[in-house]
């Protein structure tokens, strides 16, 4: 038969020698790789003190993006619900109202905006179809929970802390 | 005798015959396909339209059997007539996609390009248009020109910065009511649609220039900013209507009806005018009778997530656990989108922060 790869060994069944028989230079060899191990790099890190680097092209949890105002970018488009494979995004739209000028960018906006994370796949289609730059993956894993209520996430949970009111702070 | 000569035309090479006096756009849609040139102002159904846009332009490679001369411009496809033995090269001549890229870039100079916001993305003709025929920038770097807001009526929104001045709105209105009350005021750069007085538009056919603009210039205020288009499903209905044909389009989501319109052909004209009783004020399913699902071209984006022919499988859970299973937590319970108590189809106009407040406590 083809052997599929060169790293196959025929088990040797002739009978074993006298230094084989005595079992203690095997042990001491088992016991010289332990030791070899002692000054070898660790595969492990220390996590909570330690954290290893992400790839540049991690995708963790959403945000929704604000303006240099504080206002918020998106505009319920749907592109991000359009493009998710997963159908994790809906959203409802409004109108702006004279007044919310401070609070919106465009006359139009995400008055609900939800993404169900147990549905998210991370893929980031959303955020390559946004045309407002509002909605981002970023560095953060997603919280784990004990109930699935807490997955769906709300447009409070997405939006960033408004840049000018964490200043004053 | 009174028989109408019939005359060869060739386009892209594909000769047809067509009877005379027929234009050479209507003699390419006879064709059908690729060959069909663009059209952004022509209707078909509207006398008088076309000529505006030049969205149409090809080129005429052999005037006739008798004048074999090729013409000396790209003509507009939909105001010249065939002649017997003309030879016409729409997509085959590099003369016209290079004509066509420039109309799309004059199209889109002033055009605000707000697609996200406006509720005419998905079906609309211009996004279509550059997509197709345009290039990926603009080489403009002055600001577009802005007009005052102007209200006309409770059932339509006039977004003059969209409008790309095709006139159909306006033959429309020539064609359907007694009396026209909106048109073109100004010249070039400033001319608007507008009714100058700020009158609303209220004739009992005038919801049809909302179908007829090609862009979101003019949209349904009813159905302003309430769904995406893509998100709602298309679905033929008639009702007994004593005003129009009653035939007519409902956009649906779940058993909500979003919006209603007119039923349009391949071309994206509509095929019968309807009134504006049915239009604004039947978002109601018990007001139509449901006739199926409309037919959309599977390209368009509006037929994503509409799937036909569907088999559903059979759940085999129940009969192994001898009962239902229990769900483990029931979406609209957590979720605050599509509440029972918000009805978005109800509200007469777009959505505020305040029709929300029920649900937010």
């Amino acid at each position: 038969m083809q052997k599929l790869t060169n790293r196959s060994v025929q088990v040797d069944r002739s009978p074993m020698t006298m230094g084989e028989k005595m079992y203690l230079p095997a042990i001491a060899k088992g016991l010289g790789i332990t030791l070899s191990h002692i000054f070898k790099k660790k595969a492990t890190v220390n996590y909570p003190e330690e954290k290893r680097p992400f790839s540049p092209v991690f995708r963790g949890l959403h945000i929704l993006n604000r303006d240099e105002e504080g206002r918020e970018k998106c505009t319920a488009c749907g592109l991000c619900a359009l493009a998710c494979p997963a159908e994790a995004i809906t959203m409802e739209a409004a109108e702006r109202k004279p007044g919310e000028e401070h609070l919106y960018r465009e006359e139009k906006y995400a008055a609900k905006y939800e993404i169900n994370m147990l549905r998210c796949i991370f893929c980031g289609y959303c955020e390559e179809a946004c045309p407002k730059d509002a909605v981002y993956l970023t560095e953060t894993l997603m919280p784990a929970s004990y109930q699935r209520k807490e997955f769906i996430y709300k447009k409070e949970d997405l939006l960033i802390p408004h840049p000018k009111k964490t200043e004053t702070k | 005798m009174s028989e109408v000569q019939n005359f060869k035309v060739t386009i892209d090479n594909i000769t047809i015959e067509v009877p005379a006096g027929t234009s050479i756009l209507n003699a390419a849609r006879m064709i059908g396909g690729e060959v069909t040139p663009p059209a952004m102002c022509y209707y078909s159904k509207l006398k008088e339209s076309g000529g505006k846009c030049r969205t149409c332009l090809v080129e005429v490679s052999k005037g006739s059997e008798k004048d074999p001369r090729p013409m000396p411009k790209l003509v507009a496809s939909c105001r010249t007539n065939v002649m017997d033995g003309m030879e016409v090269k729409n997509i085959t001549s590099e003369k016209v996609v290079d004509a066509r890229k420039g109309i799309v870039e004059m199209l889109l100079i002033n055009h605000p390009l707000d697609c996200p916001v406006c509720d005419q993305a998905g079906e609309c003709h211009l996004q279509d248009l550059s997509y197709e025929h345009g290039t990926e920038g603009t080489r403009y770097d002055f600001e577009r020109r802005t007009f005052e807001k102007e209200d006309i009526g409770p059932y339509i929104s006039l977004h003059m910065t969209r409008c790309i001045l095709c006139y159909r709105c306006v033959f429309t209105a020539d064609e359907l009511t007694n009396k026209r009350e909106h048109g073109v005021l100004e010249r070039g750069d400033h001319s608007s649609i507008s009714t100058l007085l700020n009158k609303s538009l209220d004739n009992e056919f005038i919801g049809n220039i909302i179908d007829v603009c090609p862009v979101g210039a003019l949209t349904d205020k009813t159905f302003r900013f309430k769904n995406r288009v893509w998100f709602t499903k298309p679905v033929d209905v008639h009702r007994d209507c004593p005003t129009c044909s009653g035939k007519a389009r409902a956009w649906m989501r779940g058993d909500e009806v979003y919006r209603v319109t007119a039923r349009k052909d391949q071309w994206g004209e509509v095929e019968e005018w309807i009134c504006n009783d049915c239009r604004f004020h039947k978002k109601e399913t018990t007001d139509w009778v449901i006739e199926g699902p409309s037919k959309i071209d599977r390209r368009s984006v509006i037929s994503q997530g509409h799937y036909v022919d569907t088999k559903t499988t059979q759940i085999l859970i129940n009969n192994v656990i001898g009962k239902e299973p229990r769900l483990l937590m029931d979406i609209h319970d957590v979720s605050d989108v599509n509440k029972p108590e918000v009805e978005l189809s109800r509200i007469p106009g777009p959505a505020h922060s305040d029709d929300f407040k029920t649900t937010r406590d």
